[in-house]
């Protein structure tokens, strides 16, 4: 659905900052999570795990925990089905292995009791006889050909024949000559570059609560991103039909593309399956470190060419990705979004994915990108210092623009860097003094965005409010956001409108909770829901006026004659006709289902001021400001709040968060104590500087804005620090520890 | 006919050509006609593409129109997070 033809639309609603939904509820502890949910007779589910990195089972004696009192089930791999499709089988393999644990917390067995102190103490009684296996966690050492390999005959036909067997995926993008390229080059830099796993560090753990009877009649609660996803997988995992199982999202405490996947969901089912009774499980931190997806560790390697003057001549990227002990195709994203930001003559990207023994990578937010941004802002950066060159007019000089043939292939059309550049430039961040050791850094950031399979139900109620019925969790504000664009197209007052998450038997299909998706194919499709109410109420109010619909227009929430033949009726208000509905026909309601495209894609700049402790190679950031074109802003203290979120995130991965992992193969710090996430005393006011630039393919002009900002900070910070420092990083996070020792040699 | 840029490590399945000619008037028939073609690119086809057209991104919409005034660029199947 193209952009309106209003190039000066008047809006009302859309773009003021409303009161959220969900704020009350949320501060004063009303609002429901995954753990709040409860049932008569529930049982407490708890899963057993691996301690090892790699290793056969040769045995599982589950005898002791079923004989302990209070034990009413115990599951184990077997008790799963296995799904043909290779996707669903990867998810419940996941979630209980079969015959090989693949990492260190790969779940292996799981008891159903009368309260959680005895299911704790019967996993304990669980025996499983290992047989250890080498184990592999780093991904250039997974590569090499002699690796111990995590899983066989996963290549894609993609990998050339030779390589390791944990090689699963290659890609290759680009366009020009490279030779050709570099020759043209006053300087060239080449660069290796190295980021750790981070994991996407939502406040709460992965909980739900599920009952499945002897029937194959099954419901579930949990926070997920997506009920339908979760529907499917289970569905799979369990052997049953979908149609079988109802799946309630709840309120979710922080996703970030961590709640795309299942987990503990078809573990409770079969708990419940076997006892008869609902089973509630509930993650611990350390199961949400060590069993829930983080996302990839990375080795990059990056070579750009650039003319004295500036300009980039060629560029080439190798990327290798590890996205644990499952293929994925992570890398594909990250090798199309490496070098976006430019327009480039002569372009290539070249990407790999390597099985490791660490736990199933699950998106985080723009999966793939900020690390090959990373790597690639960083180069620039350092062509910009060695060539005594201002790294924002070298930016604007190489922005890619519309015309551009991006480096991943299409030709862009409106897109908004350059006017994101220049915003910076203009910005008094960007020329305000430093001090001593201390730096500035900048980067760009770019997300491609994307729509997917939406159904929305608006429901006109017969008091003249408005019920919205989505089917996506709101993770970012989508429901206040959703209300605004129903009352701008409806023209009633925002308050009238509620906003409600359907459970998986209550609307059709919708895609997961991901992409920067649902702002913008959520919204399109409540838009094209209210106009279909509203060409329902300009019948009905034809028919009262005994005039023909043409003649009946909708303006400012009422139905108006128009047109020589209409008559002078005054005009009936959306309440009006919503309380006579019933004599009119009935229930008046709009749908509008969807495949949306024409998400447009988005870019973002970030400047970052650091200071960095000689002494200590703690680095303090100081000031951060994130400019980003968000199309039109439905609700600016949301888009702000998702500026905010990614820059800190981003932080947080450039400076502090790794999983560290021992000789052993175990992870060493599956706690927020020694897994540091940014708090805000780390942090200085994060500013923000929303640019509209319209995306031509929404009907307000809309674009994704939730993945982006966590694109750029990783180079941002990196830069700053390296320019602080006086020494150039190529390692995240950059620790103190890793930080000191690069600045003492 | 139909222009269709293929991404990198998809051309040594296709003959090594960047850029194939396809007689198709919309997506599905350019999936399908691609397959026959080059045969090698069925298990990509059958896991998911997107097709980038004058440079607005689709995931999968089999009616989309495609003529031989576009640009049509395929791409791998679009995940976000």
């Amino acid at each position: 659905m193209a952009f309106d033809a209003q190039a000066e639309r008047n809006f009302k609603v859309v773009g003021t900052r409303v009161t959220r939904p969900d704020g009350i509820d949320k501060v004063t502890g009303k609002a429901a999570y995954g753990a709040d949910v409860s049932a008569p007779g529930m049982l407490h589910g708890r899963i057993l795990r691996s301690p090892h990195a790699h290793a056969r089972i040769v045995s599982i004696d589950t005898s002791a925990a079923k004989a302990l009192t209070g034990v009413k089930a115990v599951v184990t791999g077997t008790d799963l089905a296995q799904p043909e499709d290779e996707a669903f089988a990867d998810v419940a393999i996941n979630c209980l292995a079969r015959d090989k644990v693949l990492y260190d917390g790969h779940a292996v067995a799981a008891v159903a009791a009368t309260s959680k102190a005895i299911a704790k103490q019967a996993i304990r009684l669980i025996k499983v006889n290992y047989e250890k296996l080498p184990h592999v966690t780093d991904v250039d050492e997974a590569m090499k050909p002699d690796a111990p390999v995590v899983q066989e005959g996963r290549a894609l036909e993609t990998v050339p024949a030779g390589m390791s067997q944990n090689v699963t995926t290659h890609c290759q993008f680009g366009h020009g000559d490279l030779e050709a390229g570099f020759a043209k080059a006053d300087k060239i830099i080449e660069r290796s570059f190295k980021t750790a796993a981070t994991h996407q560090g939502y406040i709460e753990p992965q909980a739900c609560m599920a009952s499945l009877g002897s029937d194959g009649r099954g419901e579930v609660w949990c926070c997920t991103q997506g009920q339908y996803m979760v529907r499917a997988n289970c569905a799979a995992a369990l052997g049953v039909e979908e149609s079988q199982l109802r799946i309630t999202a709840s309120e979710i405490g922080g996703g970030f593309g961590g709640k795309t996947s299942t987990f503990i969901e078809p573990v409770a089912l079969a708990l419940s399956r076997k006892a008869g009774k609902p089973v509630k499980i509930v993650m611990t931190r350390d199961e949400v470190l060590k069993a829930t997806g983080p996302t990839i560790s990375t080795s990059m390697d990056i070579k750009i060419g650039m003319t004295k003057d500036g300009r980039i001549t060629a560029a080439r990227g190798e990327l290798r990705y590890s996205g644990g002990a499952y293929p994925n195709a992570t890398v594909d994203m990250g090798a199309q979004a490496a070098f976006a930001a430019y327009d480039l003559e002569a372009v290539e990207t070249v990407g790999w994915n390597a099985m490791t023994n660490r736990p199933k990578e699950i998106p985080y937010r723009a999966p793939g990108a900020p690390t090959a941004i990373y790597a690639v802002e960083s180069v620039v950066d350092e062509l910009c210092q060695e060539l005594g060159l201002d790294p924002l007019d070298v930016r604007l000089m190489n922005a890619a623009r519309k015309g551009t043939r991006s480096s991943y292939g299409p030709t862009f059309n409106e897109i908004g860097l350059v006017a994101t550049l220049e915003a910076a430039k203009a910005h008094p961040h960007y020329t305000a003094p430093l001090g001593p050791n201390q730096g500035r850094g900048l980067s760009c950031g770019f997300w491609f965005n994307f729509g997917g399979n939406t159904c929305v139900s608006l429901n006109i109620n017969d008091d003249g409010t408005i019920g919205v019925v989505e089917g996506n969790p709101d993770i970012g504000g989508s429901r206040a956001s959703i209300s605004m664009m129903a009352a701008e197209e409806l023209g009633v007052p925002y308050d009238k409108v509620r906003t409600v998450i359907a459970d998986t038997s209550s609307l059709g299909f919708n895609d997961i909770t991901d992409g920067s998706r649902v702002t913008f194919a959520v919204g399109l499709a409540t838009i094209e829901a209210a106009r279909a109410a509203i060409k329902e109420m300009c019948r009905r109010v034809a028919k009262i006026w005994d005039i023909d619909e043409e003649a009946v227009i909708w303006e400012d929430g009422c139905a108006k004659p128009a047109g020589p033949n209409a008559g002078t009726h005054p005009p009936m208000t959306l309440a009006e006709i919503a309380a006579i509905a019933g004599k009119t026909g009935g229930p008046i309601a709009g749908h509008h289902e969807v495949n949306a495209d024409g998400a447009g894609v988005s870019f973002g700049v970030h400047l970052c001021d650091t200071e960095v402790d000689r002494e200590t190679g703690a680095v303090k950031i100081l000031r951060y400001t994130v400019f980003q074109d968000a199309g039109k802003a439905v609700h600016p203290d949301y888009v702000e709040g998702q500026m905010q979120g990614g820059a800190v995130q981003g932080i947080g991965w450039a400076l502090n968060e790794e999983y560290i992992y021992g000789e052993d193969g175990r992870l060493q710090n599956a706690g927020f104590l020694d897994y540091r996430v940014p708090v805000a005393s780390d942090l200085p006011p994060i500013e923000t500087v929303i640019l509209e630039i319209p995306n031509p393919g929404h009907p307000y002009g809309v674009r994704g804005v939730g993945e982006t900002p966590i694109v750029p900070p990783l180079a941002a910070v990196s830069n700053a620090v390296s320019r602080a420092a006086g020494v150039r990083m190529t390692e995240l996070p950059m620790s103190p520890p890793r930080l000191l020792k690069a600045m003492t040699g | 006919m139909v222009r269709v840029k293929l991404w990198g490590s998809l051309r040594a399945l296709a003959d090594g050509e960047e850029w194939v000619e396809v007689e198709a008037s919309n997506f599905k028939e350019l999936l399908d006609a691609l397959a026959e073609k080059y045969p090698g690119l069925k298990p990509q086809i059958k896991r998911g593409v997107s097709l980038a057209l004058d440079g607005v991104i689709y995931r999968e919409a089999w009616f989309t129109k495609i003529g031989p005034e576009n640009e049509v660029i395929l791409m791998p199947y679009m995940v976000g997070g």
